[in-house]
C-alpha cells in the first residue's frame, strides 16, 4: 500500500468515526453513521418495524405509513423509512397507540378496495394479509367500501387488478429506477389513485414494457401477478433486487 | 336434566349466507368432539335437530355473511339470545365470496343469475325468471355480521383450521375473549 493510500484511509476512518452517533431505539443505545434512515439503523440491530411500501433496494416513498415510530420530542409520528436517525435521537418503535394506528392502517387498506384473501392469486403469500395476521387484525371494524375496479388482463404474461391494489408504488418505482422504463405510474390522487401503464393505456398495448416482470414481483399483494398461476400458487421471488443493486455498484465504482 | 347437563355451557351454531365448509371444519376437531361434548350442550346447529333457537344461548358461532332478510332477522334474533356471539370464518368476518357480488348492483346480479343464464322454461308473471316467493328477499348488499349486530369474537379463515376452533372454545370455556391470530388468518 502506498503512502498516499494509507494516508487516504486513515482519512476515510476517522471521517467515518466522526459520523458515527448513537441513538436510543426502544431503550437500547444502538450506532447509527450519518445519512442512515431510522429503519435502516433498527433493522441492523434487530428492531422489526413493520412496512409495505418500502423495499430494500427501492427509492423510499414514505406513503403507507405502517412504520410510523414514535420519536421523543417530536409531537408527530415519523416514518422510519423517511426520517434520518440523529444524535441522542430517541425513538420507539413499539407501543400502544402505535399498534392501534398501525392496525386501523391495515383497516383502512383492506376497507378501501377489494382484498378477497380467499380466492386471491397470492393468498398465502401475500404481505398485507401477513401483515394484518402479525397485527392480530382478526376482523375490520370500518364499512368496506366495494368500489367497481377492473382488471387489466390484456398483457401476454401478466395481470393488473386494481381490486387487490394498496397504492403502494413500488412497482412503479422498480419499473423507472431499476428496469429504467418507467411504463407505470400513478394517476389520480389519493382514495381515486390508480396504478397505470404509460398513458393509461392497455397494460398489453404499452410500447415501453420491457415484460421483465420486476414490478409483479416487488408487488406486496396479489395486484400483479402472472398469468397461469393458481390460488395460492403466486410466490413473489423478490432477490432480484439486491443482486441487482449489488451489480450497479460494482459497476460504478 | 340432571345437574350436570345444567351447568353446561350451551353452545349453539348457525349457518347464515356461506358454503357450510366453516362447519366442516369445526367437525374436524374429531375426537376433541367428544371432550367438547362433555363441556358443552350443543342446543342448535344444523348439525343437531332442534328447530327453536333457545332464549339463553352462551355461546354461538355464526357462519356466513348477512346477504338476505332473513339472514339479518337470524342474526338479529340469536344476538338477542346469545351471551357472546362469535363470528366464524371470512364469510362471517369480512363477507368474503357473499360480498363479491357487493360490486354489482342487484338488478344486474338478477339478470345475470336469472334472466341471462336461466334454463327455467316457464317464465314468471313478470316474464322474467325470477323467484319471488318462498325465498327471502336478498338484500343491497352482503354484509359482515358485525355491521349488522354487535360481535364479540372474530375467527376468520377460509375455513377457519380446527385449531383455531378448539383454542377459541377452549379459551371461553376458560372465561377469557381469544384472538386466535396465532392460529388463523383473512383466506386462511
Amino acid at each position: 500500500m502506498n503512502p498516499s493510500q494509507q494516508q487516504k484511509n486513515q482519512a476515510q476512518m476517522m471521517t467515518a468515526a466522526a459520523q458515527t452517533f448513537t441513538l436510543k431505539i426502544d431503550g437500547k443505545d444502538v450506532t447509527a453513521s450519518a445519512g442512515q434512515t431510522i429503519l435502516e439503523v433498527a433493522r441492523e440491530n434487530g428492531v422489526d418495524i413493520p412496512v409495505l411500501c418500502f423495499v430494500e433496494g427501492l427509492s423510499v416513498w414514505g406513503a403507507c405509513r405502517l412504520c410510523l415510530v414514535e420519536v421523543v420530542g417530536s409531537n408527530k409520528l415519523l416514518t422510519a423509512c423517511a426520517t434520518a436517525a440523529a444524535e441522542n435521537m430517541e425513538v420507539v418503535t413499539n407501543s400502544e397507540r402505535l399498534h392501534r394506528y398501525r392496525k386501523t392502517i391495515l383497516e383502512m387498506l383492506f376497507a378501501e378496495r377489494n382484498h378477497f384473501c380467499a380466492v386471491c392469486f397470492s393468498n398465502g403469500h401475500c404481505e398485507l394479509q401477513a401483515m394484518a395476521q402479525k397485527h392480530g387484525l382478526d376482523h375490520v371494524h370500518l364499512l368496506y367500501r366495494y368500489p367497481k375496479l377492473f382488471i387489466d388482463s390484456s398483457h401476454d404474461r401478466f395481470r393488473k387488478d386494481h381490486n387487490r391494489c394498496i397504492l403502494c408504488t413500488r412497482c412503479v418505482r422498480v419499473c423507472d429506477e431499476i428496469e429504467g422504463a418507467h411504463t407505470k405510474d400513478v394517476q389520480g390522487r389519493g382514495i381515486s389513485s390508480m396504478i397505470i401503464d404509460d398513458l393509461n393505456q392497455p397494460w398489453g398495448e404499452s410500447e415501453t414494457c420491457t415484460a421483465c416482470g420486476k414490478c409483479v414481483h416487488v408487488c406486496p399483494t396479489g395486484a400483479l401477478t402472472e398469468k397461469g398461476t393458481a390460488v395460492g400458487e403466486m410466490v413473489k421471488k423478490q432477490q432480484f433486487l439486491p443482486y441487482l443493486n449489488l451489480m450497479r455498484e460494482a459497476r460504478e465504482e | 336434566m340432571s345437574t350436570a347437563a345444567a351447568t353446561k355451557i350451551k353452545l349453539a351454531t348457525v349457518w347464515l349466507d356461506g358454503c357450510s365448509g366453516c362447519h366442516m371444519s369445526f367437525l374436524d376437531l374429531d375426537e376433541r368432539l367428544i371432550e367438547l361434548a362433555a363441556l358443552v350442550d350443543v342446543v342448535y346447529s344444523p348439525t343437531v335437530d332442534s328447530k327453536e333457537f333457545p332464549p339463553d344461548v352462551d355461546v354461538t358461532l355464526v357462519e356466513g355473511a348477512v346477504s338476505n332478510e332473513e339472514d339479518l332477522h337470524k342474526a338479529r334474533m340469536i344476538r338477542a339470545r346469545t351471551k357472546i356471539l362469535v363470528s366464524i370464518g371470512d364469510c362471517a368476518v369480512t363477507g368474503n365470496v357473499p360480498a363479491m357480488r357487493n360490486l354489482f348492483d342487484r338488478e344486474e346480479l338478477f339478470a345475470r343469475a336469472y334472466d341471462e343464464n336461466s334454463t327455467l322454461p316457464v317464465p314468471g308473471p313478470d316474464g322474467k325468471r325470477r323467484p319471488t316467493e318462498y325465498v327471502p328477499p336478498l338484500r343491497p348488499k352482503a354484509r359482515p355480521v358485525h355491521e349488522c349486530v354487535k360481535v364479540d369474537v372474530w375467527v376468520p379463515g377460509c375455513p377457519p383450521p380446527p385449531e383455531a376452533y378448539w383454542y377459541v372454545v377452549t379459551e371461553l370455556l376458560a372465561g377469557r375473549i381469544p384472538n386466535p391470530s396465532a392460529f388463523t388468518r383473512f383466506g386462511k
